[in-house]
């Protein structure tokens, strides 16, 4: 990396990308209120100004067209943000950025890969959409600097790392699956409820790990009141498997905006989200929250592991999972059983939750919603109801998600792996681990 | 407070293209899930391209709104056949998954900034009907109102091509159902082996009444563009819910239950949408915010979907012995 | 409950089969010939008949401890499962990577151990439901009722001469759910002869029936073969066999074993090992049907 090799001088570049690609879900960020010149017009260029990630406030800029009577100038937001309205489409504009509006100790640095070469001005075409989105990155960029294969290494790592969170969720999915055939939608609600408790308790003053802990016992009783409240009385009334699917989306959804009413629509942080990274070699760094997120995960399964296979109610699980009539019928009480692995579960997802909020990072309302899906597509993927088909799916999920990034947009990125899940269905539509069933 | 005020607003919903929108989609669905036993939950999807591809069609080749309108159906068509040859031989849940996983595939696409200069990436498509489909607009300018339901010539021109464009759907869906092809329908719904042992095909009659509810419900999503911009932010999973929430409130095996339900649905939730934030303002919410106010609405509809399913799962109009969760 | 309450004795066919009696043994008119039909699941062979000859106009039982593979023959007949290997055919036509919904409107329908009748829609539409020729189940042709009504009248009129036969026509209207389990049955069969097929093949039409049903249907299944009609049935029963079959197949361990007429075969020292040997089984696969083939496969 060559920025790296002179950290004292910090290079600070300017680049400007027509059609921005994402950072990590800035897909699902909620529009936020930008300052706004010409709102009135139909047509419109709009963007952020940002600096090594640091949204940048009051920069000027300005809009210059043959359509435009004069230039429009505007000073961007708080957030970095700013709109301005044009008169017509299908038509060229010139946005000049005003450099002496940024702040001290942001320069403008040439970057020879991006649209922008020499100048802080860019020609933009608003095409027959009417919009087009213009953002100006100011800061280190890495992207050009670094090396195919560390970048290959440092997303398998990441992915790796993610693959292992989303297997702690999918687990408890496919077990649930597995043991009762409901397709939980409301897991992803399971999945936030451990990161929101976690947040809680540390804000009522609890040690880091002591919230931790007592965010995943939280879970645990989370999915023992779910099952005991309404899926318990929903098997004794013998309610279908659709009927029970759509119960799991309403449920969802309620308690997904009983989140957001009570914690708001903002993104909240835990304690150490922000730790420094360690650099292993090129450009490839991990930070400690990595690095205990991948421990913490692996000793995790590794325990869940024990449990299923060695323990008698683990074993109990596997049988219910294989066939239930017949579980029943040799004595094992499947209610009991189904209730320990709504609490193991739910613990497993709470946990997962906790780690992916050090991982995007961040705790919101719907972060559980974010990554359903690809639950969803690591459990089909490794064949509905099977653990350890759920954790070879996750892990492969998580490395496709990451890698597909060398190759794809990264606002396309998830794009990758649903594809792939609807292709291994139509090869393999019992799943890599899973087996086919009997007709008649 | 003005209670009449929210009352009166409320019934408004009752004529406005969204429940109109929904009503198509819902149909859609209704043949889906409740004629033919397809686990859609991708009905999201089939709404943008409608929107999507009038938008497309209008902006980027400039085509007549009418012909443009046609685009959207058959994104459709193509879209519930590719959607359909890898899951329609397998079990209904894997359908389900499928479907949400490639109805999100496809919002992904139309926000991505890859493709920003045709579909406008987060912003969205607008200026698509200024100067074509209400451009045509026949009735003379002014303000039109009938007690509650208000409007200007614009409102009423898109209402009236909406509660059209519905009335048709609502006829071939009535025939569609009615008739043998129906029937073989709702057997494949019941037992498609059963049905493959009398010498129907099977795959067939799904592919079928995928893509027809699958047009329905991107007609759905042009009558929703053809009175407002076009965003992503429209066609979010959550909105496939609530279409199915719509449904199961109708009735899912019904004609008239989904648009009862849609109109029921969205008139419910407009009143809770508008009484929550009045309530608030007053300050008989407990302290809540007025936007905290307007969530509430969301966690409710979330509660009558359990609710529904769990007590009354044939819907307000569905016939109480023809429950239609059998598996 | 039956509609003839003197039942007569069944008129047995002989002398159907060329050359001395053994499995495999080639028949006058065969309507169904299976070669070397081989499926496996994973390592356990399920399915692996040599050859067999189903005889044309004539009732033929196929018998067999539980996880013999009769059911798993029956849906590789039907082209509800496809072999590894093998070669069939229904009439001279191969069946081999026929769909089952090709083979069902090539004349020959099956139903299934676990009634498959089509609970939340009428009696009625059940059987409507058989009828193959139905111009209306096109999409384009539903819109018009002029091109179907009157193929749909003529239907209902075969289908309630059926069920007067089958003594359902006084529940016509009712759901399918709301018939007992032996009536499910007799729809079920009826609903199959809607299509007026050649081959009727049915798995365990007895299994939890009503013994107050059983009479009639034997009756129905005689009725098939006056008819001019080929039935094949897998059935546990030994009594009813020997009562209605002219000809009786035995698999064991997913081969034909023996066959023979019902007298003859039931003394055959195969016969006798393929039972014993796994007599004490618990007959699971009758009550749940759910019982995969290699669980109870292994068991011998």
């Amino acid at each position: 990396m060559v920025n790296a090799s002179k950290p004292a001088a910090r290079l600070i570049k300017l680049s400007a990308v027509l059609f921005a690609v994402g950072l990590w879900f800035s897909l699902f960020a909620s529009p936020v209120a930008a300052e706004t010149t010409n709102g009135e017009l139909p047509f419109s260029i709009s963007g952020t100004v940002s600096d090594s990630g640091t949204p940048l406030g009051g920069v000027k800029l300005s809009v210059t067209g043959e359509t435009m009577t004069a230039p429009a100038s505007v000073l961007t937001s708080a957030d970095g943000t700013w709109l301005v309205g044009v008169p017509e489409k299908n038509a060229d504009y010139v946005i000049n950025l005003d450099v002496s509006s940024l702040p001290a100790g942001s320069s403008i640095v040439d970057d020879p890969d991006t649209v922008l070469v020499e100048s802080e001005k860019v020609n933009v075409r608003v095409g027959p959409g009417g919009r087009v989105a213009l953002n100006f990155f100011l800061g280190e960029v890495e992207r050009n600097t670094t090396s195919f294969f560390d970048q290959l290494v440092a997303r398998l790592i990441n992915g790796l790392n993610f693959g292992l969170m989303l297997a702690l969720a999918a687990i408890g999915l496919s077990l649930i699956y597995g043991t009762t055939g409901i397709s939980n939608f409301a897991h992803a609600e399971m999945v936030t409820f451990g990161a929101i408790s976690s947040l809680i308790l540390v804000g009522i003053g609890l040690p880091l790990w002591l919230a931790l802990i007592g965010a995943v016992v939280l879970s645990a009783l989370f999915g023992w009141g779910m099952d005991s409240v309404l899926w318990a009385p929903l098997r004794r009334r013998n309610t279908g498997l659709v009927q029970l699917m759509i119960v799991s989306i309403g449920l969802s959804l309620a308690v997904r905006y009983t989140y957001q009413l009570f914690i708001g629509g903002n993104t909240e942080q835990l304690p150490g989200a922000d730790t420094p990274k360690l650099q292993l070699f090129g450009s490839v760094s991990l930070s400690w929250i990595d690095v205990a997120s991948m421990i913490l995960s692996i000793s995790l399964i590794a325990v869940f592991a024990w449990w299923l296979l060695r323990t008698r109610i683990g074993k109990a699980t596997r049988a219910i999972s294989d066939n239930p009539s017949l579980a029943a019928a040799s004595g094992i009480n499947v209610d009991a059983v189904v209730r320990v692995v709504w609490i193991v579960g739910s613990a497993l997802a709470g946990f997962s939750g906790i780690l992916w909020a050090y991982f995007r990072p961040g705790i919101r309302w719907d972060m559980g919603g974010q990554i359903l899906l690809l639950m969803f597509a690591a459990v089909t993927l490794g064949g509905l109801g099977t653990a350890w088909g759920a954790l070879a799916g996750s892990i492969i999920v998580g490395l496709l998600v990451e890698t597909s990034t060398l190759f794809i947009p990264s606002d396309l990125k998830y794009v990758g792996a649903l594809v792939i899940l609807i292709v291994i269905l139509l090869f393999r539509p019992q799943g890599i681990l899973g087996r086919k069933e009997r007709i008649g | 407070m003005d209670f009449l005020g929210v009352l009166n607003s409320t019934i408004g919903f009752v004529l406005d293209p969204v429940t109109f929108a929904f009503s198509l989609a819902a149909l859609g669905l209704a043949l889906h899930f409740g004629f033919a036993g397809l686990l859609n939950m991708g009905m999201a999807a089939f709404m943008a391209l409608g929107a999507y591809g009038y938008a497309i069609g209008i902006l980027t080749f400039g085509l007549p709104w009418y012909l443009a309108a046609l685009l959207g159906p058959l994104a459709a068509v193509i879209f519930a056949i590719i959607l359909g040859v890898p899951t329609l031989r397998l079990r209904g849940d894997y359908l389900a998954i499928v479907t949400i996983a490639a109805a999100e595939i496809m919002r992904l696409l139309f926000l991505t900034t890859t493709f920003g200069p045709v579909t406008g990436s987060a912003d969205g498509l607008s200026g698509h009907n200024s100067a074509t489909f209400w451009a045509a607009n026949p009735i003379a300018e002014g303000q039109y109102d009938f007690g509650p339901f208000r409007g200007t010539e614009l409102d009423w021109w898109v209402r009236l091509v909406g509660f059209g464009i519905l009335c048709v759907a609502v006829v071939v869906v009535w025939l569609l159902v009615n008739s043998p092809w129906g029937r073989v329908l709702k057997g494949i719904r019941e037992d498609e082996d059963a049905l493959r042992s009398l010498g129907k095909n099977v795959f067939a009659f799904k592919m079928q009444a995928l893509i027809i509810g699958g047009i329905l419900g991107s007609l759905g999503g042009l009558v929703l563009a053809m009175g407002q911009n076009v965003n992503p932010n429209q066609y979010v999973t959550s909105i496939t819910f609530y279409i199915w929430t719509a449904l199961l409130l109708g009735g899912a095996a019904t004609v008239f239950g989904p648009l009862a339900g849609s109109i029921i649905f969205w008139t419910i939730q407009a009143f809770i949408g508008l009484l929550m934030p009045a309530l608030a303002s007053e300050g008989l919410l407990f302290g809540l915010s007025s936007i905290q106010a307007a969530q509430i609405k969301f966690i409710l509809v979330g509660l009558a979907l359990v609710l529904i399913v769990v007590f009354r799962p044939q819907g307000i109009f569905g016939n109480k012995k023809e429950l239609t969760f059998v598996k | 409950m039956s509609s003839n309450p003197a039942s007569p004795t069944p008129v047995k066919s002989t002398g159907m089969h060329v050359g001395t009696i053994r499995a495999g043994v080639a028949k006058k008119d065969p309507i169904l010939i299976a070669d070397g039909v081989r499926r496996q699941f994973g390592g356990l062979v399920a399915v692996d008949v040599e050859h067999v000859e189903i005889p044309r106009n004539a009732i033929t039982a196929l018998i067999g401890p539980n996880g013999a593979g009769k059911t798993t023959f029956f849906n590789l007949l039907t082209g509800f499962d496809q072999p590894n290997e093998g070669k069939w055919s229904f009439n001279g036509k191969s069946l081999a990577g026929v769909s089952a919904y090709k083979v069902a409107r090539m004349g020959l329908i099956r139903t299934f151990q676990l009634t498959k009748a089509l609970s939340l829609l009428s009696v009625m539409d059940n059987m409507k439901l058989g009828s193959p020729d139905q111009k209306g189940e096109k999409l384009w042709a539903s819109f018009f009722p002029v091109l179907w009504k009157k193929k749909e009248i003529e239907i209902e009129t075969q289908a309630l001469n059926l069920l007067k036969r089958f003594n359902l026509d006084t529940k016509q209207s009712e759901y399918a759910a709301s018939l007992s389990g032996g009536q499910r049955k007799l729809l079920e069969m009826a609903r199959a002869l809607m299509s007026k097929p050649e081959l009727v093949m049915l798995d365990e039409p007895m299994a939890g029936v009503n013994p107050a049903l059983t009479q009639s249907l034997l009756e129905h299944i005689l009725n098939l073969k006056s008819a001019g009609m080929t039935v094949l049935f897998v059935e546990h029963d030994m009594h009813m066999v020997r009562h209605i079959a002219d000809w009786v197949i035995v698999m064991a361990e997913g081969k034909v074993v023996a066959e023979g007429p019902p007298g003859e075969v039931m003394k055959n020292p195969a016969v006798i090992d393929a039972y014993l040997g796994s007599h004490q089984e618990i007959d699971l696969g009758t009550i749940t049907g759910r019982i995969s083939i290699p669980k109870s496969g292994k068991e011998k």
